[in-house]
């Protein structure tokens, strides 16, 4: 190999060998314009076809390639390699998941918790195809526009400490979409929704870390959701109290 | 297939790595001494309902040098919680009016202003 290079340190488990996961080193040529998605390519092309990753649209907007690399989680198609050169480069699977396959990691937990909150518009009636569109201001769209800005990465839950020591919370990016929706002003399902985001697997396992916001690459700041849900959890328990609302 | 799935442990360390956790784990601990700051008052008041002699006492057991490091030390992290709890404020009460959203900055500020109005009053009353 002519030319500047770089070193990757890549965590490979290959479960039908591997009794625990271990550092796997590659060579990669150095380009300032590649990611490193392009150098895992290359060495998927190039070196070591065994190594598994997933990715897909390489302009991040899938949110399939998180991964932790040199300990923060990121997108590997967002991340270029000029930021860490000439040092190392050190890739591993998402932290707070199971590792399928070297960097995947068994995501079926957080599919489970995205669709325990709804995170879809409950309509308050049915409505009539040739009703027309369901209009919106712009205000109203401005209220939770942020939220609608989720891909789904995981990164957040890679990033929240609370998910590696409380597995059975909810997480961030499913209650900031369950925040999104009820902010919706199509929606009337946040009582639906509050079952589970208002329970205590749900915004009072967040203790507001805040890692979650620092680490998301579409600026959805979950933990801003977080935070308003549980206001507004804490206001619909004291009008519980509260004659003629209590019940 | 057969699936393998690896499950890494949480090392007890992980608040230790990185600066974000830590600074976390330090804002977690102020409660401690803001929690001891308030069984001092308390003593104070309950000392103060015993007579004017054993609240004198109380205040000079307060002149030691112990006493004087462990007010300061809460003082600063009672200072830290505050910074760091006001700088989040915005994201839990963000202000919007219609497609105007006022900037977290403003937020901000008024919080400390609120908390000056407020600390310069309760001076004002106790004529400190």
């Amino acid at each position: 190999m002519t030319g500047p290079v770089l070193e990757l340190e890549v965590l490979r488990y290959r479960p039908e060998t591997d009794q625990d996961p271990a550092f796997q080193s590659y060579t990669v040529p150095y380009n300032g314009d590649w990611v490193v998605l392009d150098a895992l390519n290359h060495i998927k092309d190039n070196i070591d076809r065994t190594l598994s990753f997933r990715w897909s649209c390489h302009m991040a907007v899938c949110g399939s390639c998180g991964m932790m690399i040199n300990g923060e989680p990121k997108l590997s198609c967002h991340t270029f390699l000029r930021d860490y050169y000439p040092g190392k480069v050190r890739v591993e699977p998402l932290t707070n998941f199971p590792i399928e396959r070297d960097l995947v990691t068994v995501a079926d937990d957080f599919m489970e918790k995205l669709a325990s909150v709804k995170p879809y518009v409950i309509a308050k009636e049915d409505r009539p195809v040739n009703a027309g569109e369901h209009l919106q201001s712009p205000a109203d769209l401005n209220s939770f526009k942020q939220y609608t800005m989720c891909i789904n990465c995981m990164l957040c839950y890679a990033a929240c400490p609370q998910m590696g020591l409380t597995p059975d919370f909810v997480g961030p990016a499913a209650l900031a979409l369950a925040h999104r929706y009820n902010l919706d002003t199509r929606d009337a399902g946040r009582e639906e929704r509050q079952e589970i985001a208002a329970s205590n697997e749900g915004v009072w396992d967040c203790t507001f870390v805040g890692a979650c916001s620092q680490v998301c690459p579409k600026a959805v700041d979950p933990a801003a959701a977080i935070q308003q849900t549980k206001i507004a959890s804490t206001v619909d328990w004291y009008k519980t109290l509260l004659p003629p609302w209590g019940k | 297939m057969n699936r393998k799935p690896y499950v890494r442990e949480m090392p007890k360390s992980w608040w230790l790595g990185q600066r974000r956790y830590t600074i976390y784990m330090v804002r977690e601990l102020t409660c401690v001494l803001i929690g001891a700051y308030v069984l001092v008052i308390l003593v104070g008041l309950f000392r103060l309902s015993q007579g004017p002699a054993a609240y004198g006492a109380f205040l000079d057991a307060l002149q030691g040098p112990l006493a004087i490091g462990f007010h300061l030390l809460a003082f600063a992290l009672a200072l830290f919680h505050t910074v760091t709890w006001f700088g989040l404020t915005p994201k839990a009460m963000p202000l919007r009016f219609g497609e105007k959203t006022v900037p977290g900055t403003a937020i901000i500020m008024a919080h400390y202003v609120v908390w000056f109005v407020v600390s310069a009053g309760l001076l004002l009353v106790a004529r400190v």
